[in-house]
């Protein structure tokens, strides 16, 4: 079923590993603007779906909408191009370049100039603007110099989000933003993430596990359980969700 | 970049220049030859192509010998047999092994490491054994002959590198200027930065929008037109070329100079070739048995230099001894 003016439509998609079935027949749909999270417990199958929207590997079957044109079958890197941008739950970057040439090469992928073995000055001064605001949105200008190997777990993360952003994506996808983090470095991140929320009008799709972080961020929530959809709806009424709690909630809270 | 951080560059390259322009002029004071000289820039540019492949893309070849041989065996040939001006074969040498490279390149791609590794040996072996058998055009096991370097006309006067060392040097640096700087200010560009990716880290590159197998194609072929750029000048130093410049031996020569010089830098192999082709050299005068030698200065090199030569911080290297030195006296 279509939903009208929805930015992502994932129609009941399934993936199989031989005889597992990881994702089974889930449905999703994202309104722009909105920030979803979805949630479960471990095995859940949150980061198998993540990698179907992304284009990780395709669907065995289902259909993937993105903007209004039929992404199921496209390759990962032409995803991106459509205007999806997605971090991992293990931060992957390039640790041996700089904060800012991690970011310059997203820039510059982005205003299309992957094959380019030049660029102009104004091109250079567009690129320059966009990452200094990239840079500025994550809180990373004073360390734009620094090896991104060499930075705290928190600003590889937040330097990762970067690289998302300077793609300048229509949907921003975050599997696990906060995990292996400390309380402090958690808070910083959540209210990135909340920043370019409410500020920046980011439609996010998030995957995660810490339920402070979820039931403070998110306009609505799905649950998957050992690969089905169990439940979606706003923050209160999955909280308030008997098959939620026996599944998920009322063992970790 | 800073304009301190600039300045050193430029006077980094400035002095890189000088002494290369000027090799003419103390080669001879410091008891060597040109010829040595030469030979240190055609298997420098060979060492260098391969890096832009092995140190800025992150993929190692172990074949690009075939490209550096057919580059020689393309140019001998063409001198041979169809023109007797020399840029021209230089050029056709240079195509023929890019081509193949783009060729092969198309069908290794998708391998990685020490697969990719092990097929770009085996299909440099395949015309390893091409130029040996086919007797009637390679001259076989005997190698290429026949053919010699032309002077240069420009219309307005002509050089004869044939028989002018210092002629023939500064052509070879001439061409060797152009291709490195064509590398260089590729790796500058949004898509060298793009190669960077890849070799950083091939997952976060796709999910930037690179199609990555596509850019290790390009950069496949880019690195093995100037390897066999390179091979096509040996095969003008030498005025011959013979099967052995297309053996994986070969290979693992070209390796070992990037290795020696340090990967990560630019101009790494360019003094990793030179150290390799000035200890060739000497050692090979002492014995026949040079090559044990040479092994066993890569291994040690390898061991207390892992980012080779140019990866050296010396700054920091005296101060961790300095704190060797000191550290028993605190454990006391």
């Amino acid at each position: 079923m279509q939903n009208a003016g929805s930015l992502l439509e994932v129609s009941n998609v399934t993936k199989t590993f031989g005889s597992l079935v990881a994702v089974n027949d889930v449905s999703l749909s994202v309104m722009p603007g909105e920030l979803r999270a979805v949630i479960g417990p471990n095995g859940a199958g949150k980061t198998t779906f993540f990698n179907l929207i992304s284009g990780f590997f395709p669907p065995s079957q289902g259909r993937i909408v993105f903007d209004g044109n039929d992404v199921t079958t496209l390759p990962a890197y032409r995803r991106v191009q459509t205007g999806m941008a997605r971090t991992f739950q293990i931060t992957e970057i390039f640790p041996e370049l700089s904060a800012l040439e991690n970011i310059r090469i997203a820039a510059e992928v982005a205003a299309g100039f992957r094959l380019r073995p030049w660029i102009n000055r104004q091109e250079a001064a567009a690129l320059k603007r966009r990452e200094e605001e990239v840079l500025d949105l994550v809180g990373l200008t004073g360390k734009a110099d620094r090896l991104v190997g060499e930075l705290a777990h928190g600003d590889q993360r937040a330097a990762e989000i970067a690289m998302a952003l300077a793609l300048q994506p229509k949907l921003l996808l975050l599997d696990e933003p906060t995990a292996g983090m400390g309380d402090q470095e958690t808070y910083e991140i959540t209210s990135l993430i909340r920043r370019l929320h409410r500020n920046s009008r980011y439609t996010i799709v998030l995957i995660e596990h810490d339920m402070r972080v979820v039931f403070h961020l998110a306009d609505r929530m799905t649950v998957l359980d050992q690969g089905r959809l169990l439940a979606e709806g706003t923050p209160q009424e999955i909280a308030s969700n008997d098959a939620v709690q026996a599944a998920y909630l009322g063992k970790a809270i | 970049m800073t304009g301190e951080g600039a300045r050193q560059q430029l006077l980094k390259l400035a002095l890189i220049w000088l002494v290369l322009l000027a090799l003419p002029i103390w080669m001879p004071l410091v008891g060597g030859y040109l010829a040595l000289g030469t030979r240190v820039l055609v298997l420098g540019l060979a060492a260098m192509s391969l890096n832009f492949l092995l140190g800025f893309t992150g993929v190692l070849s172990f074949g690009h010998a075939a490209y550096f041989g057919l580059g020689a065996y393309g140019t001998g040939l063409a001198l041979k047999l169809l023109t007797n001006s020399t840029p021209l074969a230089l050029v056709l040498g240079a195509l023929l092994g890019g081509m193949a490279g783009a060729l092969l390149g198309a069908l290794i791609v998708r391998r990685r490491g020490v697969y990719f590794a092990m097929v770009t040996i085996a299909f440099g072996q395949v015309f390893y054994f091409i130029a040996f058998r086919w007797n009637s055009l390679t001259g076989g096991d005997d190698g290429l002959r026949g053919f010699s370097r032309q002077p240069l006309n420009f219309g307005f006067g002509s050089a004869d590198i044939l028989n002018n060392a210092t002629y023939f040097y500064l052509f070879v640096l001439a061409i060797f200027a152009l291709a490195v700087t064509a590398m260089g200010f590729l790796l500058r560009s949004p898509f060298g930065h793009t190669l960077l990716a890849i070799r950083e880290n091939e997952r976060r590159a796709r999910f930037l929008g690179i199609p990555v197998e596509r850019h290790i194609w390009l950069a496949f072929t880019i690195s093995c037109f100037f390897v066999s750029l390179a091979g096509s000048l040996n095969a003008l130093l030498n005025n011959f070329a013979d099967p052995t410049m297309l053996n994986y031996t070969q290979s693992g020569e070209i390796v070992i100079m990037v290795v020696l010089g340090g990967m990560r830098s630019f101009w790494g192999p360019l003094l990793g070739a030179a150290v390799f082709v000035v200890l060739q050299d000497y050692l090979s005068s002492l014995t026949t048995n040079w090559m044990s030698f040479l092994g066993a200065i890569f291994v040690l090199m390898v061991l207390f230099f892992p980012r080779g030569v140019l990866g050296m911080n010396f700054i920091e290297m005296i101060r961790s001894a300095r704190l060797r030195l000191r550290a028993p006296g605190l454990s006391r």
